[in-house]
């Protein structure tokens, strides 16, 4: 199976001095998966990036990009690879033609080719209108296109992001993130890293969370969730036959509490969403009369918070 | 190879157009050359003959054999044209006018006071603005009036000695005649071929050009650590190239700024200044060696720093100091004692005493000088090259 697999990675391990930044860090990103490392600030995200795109040789463990080690054949794995790194990687005194030819053709495209990639570059990240300027005259947004741009000149199978959106403006950040779902939404297998869960939650199939060096847990946002046990609130702002309502619905198998504190209606559900028209339904039929609905699903960060009694941004 | 000339090719791009190393490497040399030529042009002038005058107000027999013999034998040279004045008014006029360097004035009782053993004393009429001028003619006048004091000691010494009363004036100018021939004459020479100096002109030329080289190789192997901090650097490494490919990039960078930029100024300064830097292959053998002995001190020192404005700093510091004991600002070839050993540790020395053994003899003079740069390039860009390659890493 492994060799259908966009990135295999296991037991990463890479120390800076005393320091271990990365232990034992392994998973695996399928064709067309979007997978997210989420963690805070030097949990180890971007030195287990960095191993995995061939910028740091781990002490120990192993990297396969599209089938091909990265120990024994670098070059035809970074070849899979596009990587975007967290600072702005641009040359400034080179216009923005010029920085994607020149990576271009540092992948190996001829002249020609080169050029004409770089083309539908600027056009697919907006810039075509200054392709010719200098990019130390860009705006942040402008250069952050570029920085992502340049990544995908080679139409690589795996795209790595390290925090794109790291001290960008919401409308900036809002346009990278839509860009990334369309590359996902492609079938480009992309690895993302962020430290921000609604990004990870938003875009990714999967999410492995890193803290201290350690993939401390790894799946879907749904089994993530039921992993640290967290459940779906539904809270029903409602007048009207309340602890009837209430009664029938802690009839339902998917309910797990029903309590009716002042005007409204407290459940503990599993699958709120899905279970909505369910639950309204069978509110309506008990004699509740619901003026508003609030759904509140446990999200990564509570996740993280159960795993390490840490908040994310601590 | 490839990808090392990919680099190369946009780091010579981005440094042509920020234009910093147009000016280190081309434009500010050219400039000092020029300026330090302007100002010490009034020293030596466009020409190498020193025009000097004299003024003979005695017509005696030591003021003729002053004029005729020491200043003949000086104007014999070539390198000193002997003007006769007539007056101390007409002559420092021409003085003033820059027509003359500098003036010996002889004073009308100046033989009569010499032979009668009397202090005399000759006068020496410079301009400001040609103080070397000024100090040679200043020498040639003291050189003569310590012959004049050895002759009297001599005959002084010998009129002493002699037992038998006092010596008849016959025997005392026997004697004069005697020492006054055994006197060396006053010679103006050229320096001997086997340790030439370059003219003026040249020597300013090399001196700023190779000065400022090591300004200019700094380029490749400093950006190194601006890709680095930068964070392109990661972007490269990612890239499916070699590690060695991005070092070969950066170095092939500077080795070619180093050879474009002297082999600019070397043409530039031979047209506009009329600069001789002689035979062209063993310039190129010179320059060649001196751009890579410059481009491993400044990688050893790039690799000694944090970042790229440290490295900066570092480099213009060791440059500077080297260019000193290279003597690029002025010549250290007869540096005393231990200042002389150290220069040997300074490419720029080598490379100057390259090309002053250039213009004295054939192409072969230049490979001593140029084995030497080799060397300093070999041991220090081989440590350097050993500590470059943990700086491509992020």
């Amino acid at each position: 199976m492994a060799g259908e697999r966009m990135l295999e990675c296991r037991g990463l391990r890479r120390s800076f001095g005393d320091l271990v930044a990365v232990d034992g860090v392994g998973f695996h990103i399928d064709p067309g998966e979007a997978y997210g490392l989420l963690g805070p600030n030097a949990a180890g995200k971007t030195t287990t990036i960095s191993m995995i795109a061939g910028l740091l040789e781990p002490d120990d463990g192993e990297v396969v990009v599209a089938g091909q080690p990265m120990t024994t054949h670098a070059r035809r794995a970074k070849d899979a690879i596009g990587y975007v790194p967290q600072d702005l990687a641009i040359y400034p005194d080179l216009s923005a033609r010029e920085n994607l030819v020149f990576f271009a053709r540092l992948y190996g495209m001829p002249t020609a080719e080169a050029k004409r990639r770089s083309q539908e570059v600027l056009e697919l990240t907006g810039l075509a209108d200054r392709a010719g300027d200098q990019t130390k005259k860009y705006s942040g947004g402008m250069k952050r296109r570029l920085n992502i741009g340049i990544g995908l000149l080679h139409r690589p199978k795996l795209l790595i992001l390290d925090e794109p959106t790291a001290g960008v403006d919401p409308q900036s950040r809002n346009a990278i993130l839509e860009s990334v779902e369309s590359l996902s939404g492609a079938g480009m297998a992309v690895l993302y890293t962020t430290h921000y869960m609604e990004e990870a939650e938003r875009l990714c199939d999967r999410v492995g969370i890193i803290d201290h060096g350690k993939l401390i847990a790894e799946g879907t946002r749904k089994e993530l969730v039921s992993l640290v046990g967290e459940r779906d609130h539904v809270r029903m702002l409602a007048t009207g036959e309340l602890a009837r309502a209430a009664a029938a619905l802690a009839a339902r198998p998917w309910v797990h509490e029903a309590s009716t504190p002042g005007e409204g209606i407290d459940l503990v559900v599993d699958d709120a969403r899905g279970n909505l028209p369910a639950i309204l339904s069978d509110a309506a039929a008990a004699g509740a009369a619901i003026k508003s609905v609030e759904v509140t699903e446990p999200d990564l960060e509570a996740v993280f918070l159960h795993l390490t009694g840490r908040a994310l941004r601590d | 190879m490839r990808a090392a000339v990919l680099i190369c090719l946009k780091d010579l791009r981005a440094r042509l157009r920020d234009r910093s190393a147009l000016l280190l490497g081309i434009v500010v040399p050219l400039g000092l050359a020029f300026i330090f030529n302007s100002i010490f042009s009034g020293i030596s002038g466009n020409s190498k003959v020193i025009s000097l005058g004299v003024v003979s107000l005695d017509r005696g027999a030591v003021a003729q054999q002053f004029t005729g013999q020491v200043l003949g034998a000086v104007g014999k040279s070539g390198l000193i044209a002997v003007h006769r004045e007539h007056t101390v008014a007409g002559a420092r006029a021409l003085v003033a006018r820059g027509t003359l360097n500098a003036v010996i004035v002889i004073p009308a009782d100046f033989s009569a006071r010499v032979q009668a053993n009397r202090p005399a004393s000759m006068q020496v009429i410079g301009n400001v603005d040609a103080p070397i001028s000024a100090g040679i003619a200043r020498s040639i006048a003291e050189r003569y009036a310590s012959d004049l004091n050895r002759i009297r000691l001599s005959v002084a010494t010998v009129v002493h000695g002699r037992s038998q009363g006092t010596p008849s004036p016959g025997t005392i100018r026997a004697l004069a005649a005697r020492a006054a021939a055994a006197a060396a004459p006053v010679a103006v020479s050229d320096v001997s071929a086997k340790s030439k100096e370059l003219d003026q002109k040249s020597f300013f030329a090399a001196g700023m050009a190779v000065f400022f080289l090591f300004f200019t190789v700094q380029f490749g192997v400093t950006s190194l650590l601006e890709e680095r901090n930068d964070g392109t650097l990661a972007r490269l490494l990612a890239a499916p190239i070699s590690r060695a490919s991005i070092l070969g990039g950066k170095l092939l960078t500077s080795f070619l700024l180093g050879v474009i930029s002297m082999t600019v100024l070397v043409v530039a300064t031979s047209l506009l200044f009329g600069a001789s830097w002689g035979n062209p292959a063993g310039v190129a053998v010179l320059v060649v060696a001196a751009v890579l002995a410059a481009m491993g001190i400044m990688a050893l020192i790039a690799t000694l720093a944090r970042n790229a404005e440290q490295a900066a700093n570092w480099q213009a510091v060791v440059a500077v100091v080297l260019g000193l004991l290279g003597g690029t600002f002025f010549p250290v070839s007869q540096a005393p004692g231990i200042l002389s050993r150290l220069t040997l540790v300074a490419p720029q020395a080598w490379f100057l005493r390259g090309l002053g053994d250039l213009r004295g003899g054939d192409l072969s003079a230049v490979w001593v000088p140029a084995l030497a740069m080799l060397g300093i390039a070999v041991v220090v860009g081989g440590i350097a090259m050993t500590r470059l390659r943990h700086m491509a890493e992020v």
